[in-house]
């Protein structure tokens, strides 16, 4: 019941972990199946309809149930403590973030069990995604489940802009922030431009499907190549979206494991908003063979070029930072030092890829597939496992078993490259994606069986890394302040885990790597900036999880308003949109409730904050 | 200077041995790495050049990171705090120009080849033209200059351009053939792409959709044959005569009714299905049944492709549109003749 009310950020970050964690192994398994189908030429271990619904769900699962929300735990868990807030800005919404990102979730998986996934692709396209070509309810789920889930996703981002904008500690200039913090503070400025790209264009593919609106409909003026360009200019985005807090954690990783201060800190932030604003710039970049024309073919494939100088430079600045130090290599330095090689080689298949006549061989084959996991399973992937062992003990209390931390990596690290790496060839040797199969002799065969084994080879270091977790839960809570020595970031000046107020007193920034340098000045720990006293907590609420809920039950009655079931009872409440509407008072209800109450929170008193150090 | 030198030397025959394993890999009726006419040559020059430049990013990288790695490992007992460095304004710059440099020297074949592809030489003279249509799942070829449509076998001379211009009648596909040219998507009515391919090479290639299309998306498989210029123009002149029916008079009704109401023969027939007239000829049944015209390993004759498709069309390609001869009323023995009928449907060229 705690965890349903909570409003505290590091609880909230523990439920985005769970939630996070639970939709990425059903995406695992949704690949597994993929690639236990592409074992061998012409298998029939699934028919092709379940492969459709098991790519689109693949895809659609990791990118906006799985990976989101593990950076959303890591924002939530660490960016206040960078920035030396005791909470996050809107403690409520961040709540009710969480809870409509979960329901959203919730319901586009109930899909599987409610009359077929959807099956066109996690790119929608239409006409494939209009209710003419794709008549099962999959594709409803899918636009309603992800307007749901983008909702929270959306409110994330605007908490976390508020709370780095407003809610720094003394001396915590913009200058000083820690890069994860950077690196999600433009992550979530991306997030308010983006998402609301992919919400109108849901909504309007919604009502395409459920209310026979004509947006996309080429018999009635729609235009399909429309959806192409709404999806990407979301869709685009929402991949530097995901990839810039694996670079911010890199960036906080690196400096701590070698025990040097980050290389070129201003010319990371100013690489990070460069990309972040080049990001927004190449979304055709997708539509290549789309027949946009060469004008456009040619603008989009330069700026798209153009993103190899950001990256560039950020690369050389992190083997910079490694060059001179001493460099240890604990698991999360051994992701993060992987990272470095692996997301090197996802970023120059893009500059391939950016040179649009070459493209026009590349596009839409495993080329591509082979890209895109390097940058998202060998970038983000790499970075999330590196920053989650890295600030485990910060979370939980408990240091995670280096040993079983090693197998995970090489494991993982292996069977990521096997699986992936040959997928390059595929591509160029003629083998298009999302097929469910493929005539033999076509020199598919060894390749594709190459891949099957890495990925099976990759579940073993994921299973590894979740019995890790499971050891590590039995063990006393005994990790120390600053678990690696060499703890960098404010972070690390407090105990592990971080009691509900975070800093007794809010600590005074002297400079970037604020904890490093009180210690290089032989100070213990921070100098607060303020006198003990009683500190204000918001109380826990059970609105968002109403709120959400409401949201969820009127979803499910928007999309079977036109379902002719062939129970009367049924009819009658979705056909009259007596569930759309029952679900939508739940919401207003939990809204007008939150409005009209006045909660003022309660304080923690000085003698009770003692309490709770000695517990 | 010297060493860098040393360290080019030594990678040049490692790029030497890429571009080798490049081309030269795969089939050649199919490979991107094997390309058999100007566009894909043109394409596969623009891959080696990013793919060689790209392969030197990499290998710098990787020699850096791994010196830094080897270099500056933690020894044990060592205790004493390193320098902080700031950064180093020079060094940024430099890798700040590196890139773009490498970037320019990629652009500038790019912008190149855009537009050279992006002509639409429709109304050159002397081209084939050709008009495709993608269907779920299978591909419609016509040829208004002959007053010619087929379907699933793109026939064309060798030597000749072929414009091509792509529309579809249901959903996106994308037309791809990758060792003549690169793809171009067939968009819904209205928006209509061009493009072009042509080789001088006589064969037979493998095309594929490569847009996401529905169930059997990846069975949407074609051919592209490249013959000489007298068999093509045999070839127009065959599928110009009068249609075959079958010799049987109730047999040939039953097909009439039955089949004729979608698919073509010669001059007769609707247009909904693919266009049947010579189908005997062709290297494929419904794009992914091989015959064994070529002695393609895993293909099996004609007649039994024909057999296994009319007796089970959802099986070979699940969620097409045409309906089960079985449920049309046709049984196991007039399968059979009709099978033979068309496995005997030759177009002589
Ligand atoms: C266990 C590791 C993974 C394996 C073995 C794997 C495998 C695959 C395969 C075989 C496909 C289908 C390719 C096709 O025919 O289109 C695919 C598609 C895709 N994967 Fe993964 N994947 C893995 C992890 C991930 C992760 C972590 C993400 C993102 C966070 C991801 C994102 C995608 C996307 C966006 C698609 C495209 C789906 C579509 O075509 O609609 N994958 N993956
Ligand atoms: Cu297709």
């Amino acid at each position: 019941m705690d965890w349903l009310t909570t409003v505290d950020h590091k609880k909230i970050g523990i439920l985005y972990l769970i939630a996070g964690g639970f939709f990425f192994g059903i995406g695992g398994i949704e690949a597994i199946l993929i690639r236990l189908q592409l074992i061998k030429p012409m298998n029939d271990f699934v028919s092709a309809q379940v492969f459709n619904e098991l790519i689109t769900m693949h895809g659609t699962t990791m990118i906006f149930l799985g990976v989101m929300p593990v950076i959303f735990a890591l924002m939530n868990a660490v960016i206040p403590l960078q920035i030396g807030a005791r909470d996050v800005a809107f403690p409520f919404l961040n709540s009710l973030g969480f809870w409509t990102f979960l329901f959203g979730g919730v319901l586009l998986n109930l899909s599987w069990v409610m009359g077929g996934a959807p099956d066109a692709g996690w790119t929608a396209y239409t006409p494939l995604s209009s209710s003419t070509y794709s008549d099962s309810h999959g594709v409803d789920f899918y636009t309603i489940g992800l307007q749901i889930a983008g909702l929270g996703t959306l409110i994330g981002g605007i908490n976390f802009l508020v709370t780095i904008i407003t809610m720094r500690a003394p001396g915590m200039s913009y200058m000083r922030m820690p890069m994860f913090t950077w690196a999600s503070f433009i992550t979530s400025a991306m997030i308010l431009f983006a998402f609301p790209a992919i919400t109108v264009g849901l909504v309007l593919l919604s009502f395409d499907r459920i209310l026979d609106a004509n947006f996309f409909d080429v018999a009635a003026g729609g235009s399909p190549v429309l959806w192409q360009h709404i999806f990407w200019i979301f869709g685009h985005p929402e991949v530097y979206i995901l990839i810039l807090p694996a670079f911010g954690i890199i960036s906080d990783v690196i400096p701590t494991f070698s025990r040097k201060r980050l290389f070129g800190y201003s010319s990371m932030v100013f690489a990070t908003i460069l990309i972040a604003f080049l990001g927004f710039m190449v979304w055709a970049h997708h539509m290549f063979t789309t027949g946009l024309g060469p004008v456009a073919n040619a603008l989009f494939s330069i700026a798209t070029m153009l993103i190899a100088v950001p990256t560039g430079i950020k690369i050389f600045n992190w083997l910079f930072t490694m060059w001179g130090g001493q460099i240890s290599f604990p698991t999360a330095n051994l992701f993060a030092v992987g990272f470095i090689p692996t997301f090197v080689m996802g970023g120059v298949t893009g500059v391939m890829l950016a040179s649009a006549p070459a493209d026009y061989q590349y596009h839409d084959t495993y080329f591509v597939v082979a890209h895109f996991h390097y940058v998202i399973v060998g970038g983000l992937v790499f970075g999330l496992l590196s920053g989650l062992h890295y600030w485990w003990p910060k979370m939980f209390g408990r240091m995670l078993s280096e040993p079983i931390g090693k197998w995970t990596f090489w494991t993982f690290a292996i069977g990521f490259h096997l699986t992936f790496f040959v997928q390059h060839f595929l591509g160029l040797l003629g083998m298009q994606r999302r097929i469910v199969s493929y005539l033999p002799n076509q020199n598919f065969d060894t390749l594709n069986l190459i891949s099957t084994i890495g990925a099976l080879l990759m579940g073993v270091g994921i299973l590894l890394f979740l019995y890790n977790i499971i050891i590590t839960s039995k063990k006393p809570k005994n990790a120390k302040a600053d678990p690696w020595e060499d703890g960098r970031t404010l972070e690390w000046s407090i105990p592990s885990p971080p009691p509900e107020y975070n800093f007794k007193q809010t600590p005074l920034v002297r400079g970037i790597d604020a904890l490093w340098k009180e210690k290089m000045s032989g100070n213990k720990g921070m100098t607060p900036a303020e006198p003990v006293g009683s500190i204000h907590m918001p109380s826990p609420s059970i609105l968002p999880f109403i709120m959400s809920l409401g949201l969820f039950i009127a979803g499910l009655g928007f999309m079977f308003s036109r379902e002719g079931f062939n129970n009367s009872f049924m009819s009658f409440i979705f056909n009259n949109y007596l569930v759309l509407i029952v679900g939508l008072l739940i919401t207003f209800g939990a809204m007008i409730t939150r409005s009209l109450i006045d909660d003022p929170g309660y304080h923690i008193e000085p003698e009770d904050q003692e309490e709770e150090e000695k517990a | 200077m010297m060493k860098r030198w040393q360290a080019l030397k030594r990678l040049l025959p490692l790029l030497a041995m890429f571009s080798l394993l490049l081309s030269g890999c795969g089939r050649e009726d199919l490979s991107v790495l094997n390309p058999q006419g100007p566009v894909a040559e043109g394409q596969l020059g623009l891959i080696t050049i990013s793919i060689s430049i790209m392969a030197l990013v990499v290998v710098v990288v990787f020699v850096i990171a791994a010196y830094v790695l080897i270099k500056f490992r933690r020894k044990p007992g060592q205790n004493e705090v390193p320098v902080q460095v700031e950064g180093n304004h020079k060094l940024e710059i430099i890798w700040t120009a590196i890139p773009l440099l490498l970037v320019i020297v990629l652009a500038v074949p790019t912008i190149q080849k855009v537009f050279a592809y992006g002509e639409d030489k429709w109304n050159e003279e002397g081209v084939l033209q050709v008009e495709v249509t993608g269907h779920q799942f299978w591909w419609e070829f016509s040829y208004p200059q002959y007053d010619i449509t087929t379907a699933q076998e793109l026939l064309m001379p060798v030597d000749r351009e072929v414009a091509l211009r792509l529309r579809t009648a249901d959903v996106l596909h994308s037309f791809w053939v990758p060792s003549l040219a690169g793809k171009t998507d067939t968009n819904p009515d209205g928006s209509i792409n061009h493009m072009s391919l042509s080789t001088g090479n006589p064969g037979t290639y493998i095309g594929k959709c490569a847009e996401l299309c529905g169930q059997s998306h990846g069975y949407m498989e074609f051919r592209v044959k490249a013959v000489e210029a007298e068999q093509f123009d045999a070839w127009v002149e065959a599928f110009k005569a009068p249609a075959v029916l079958p010799e049987d008079s109730q047999l040939a009704e039953k097909f009439r009714t039955n089949c004729l109401s979608c698919h073509a023969v010669g001059d007769q027939g609707g247009f909904l299905g693919p266009n049947l007239t010579g189908i005997g000829s062709r290297e494929t049944i419904a794009g992914i049944l091989l015959n064994d015209i070529n002695g393609a390993k895993g293909s099996s004759p004609v007649k039994d492709n024909l057999v296994q498709w009319l007796s089970e069309p959802q099986e070979v390609k699940p969620g097409n549109t045409m309906p089960d001869p079985k449920e049309l009323g046709f049984s196991d023995e007039e399968i059979e003749q009709i099978a033979d009928y068309l496995a005997n449907y030759k177009l002589d060229y």
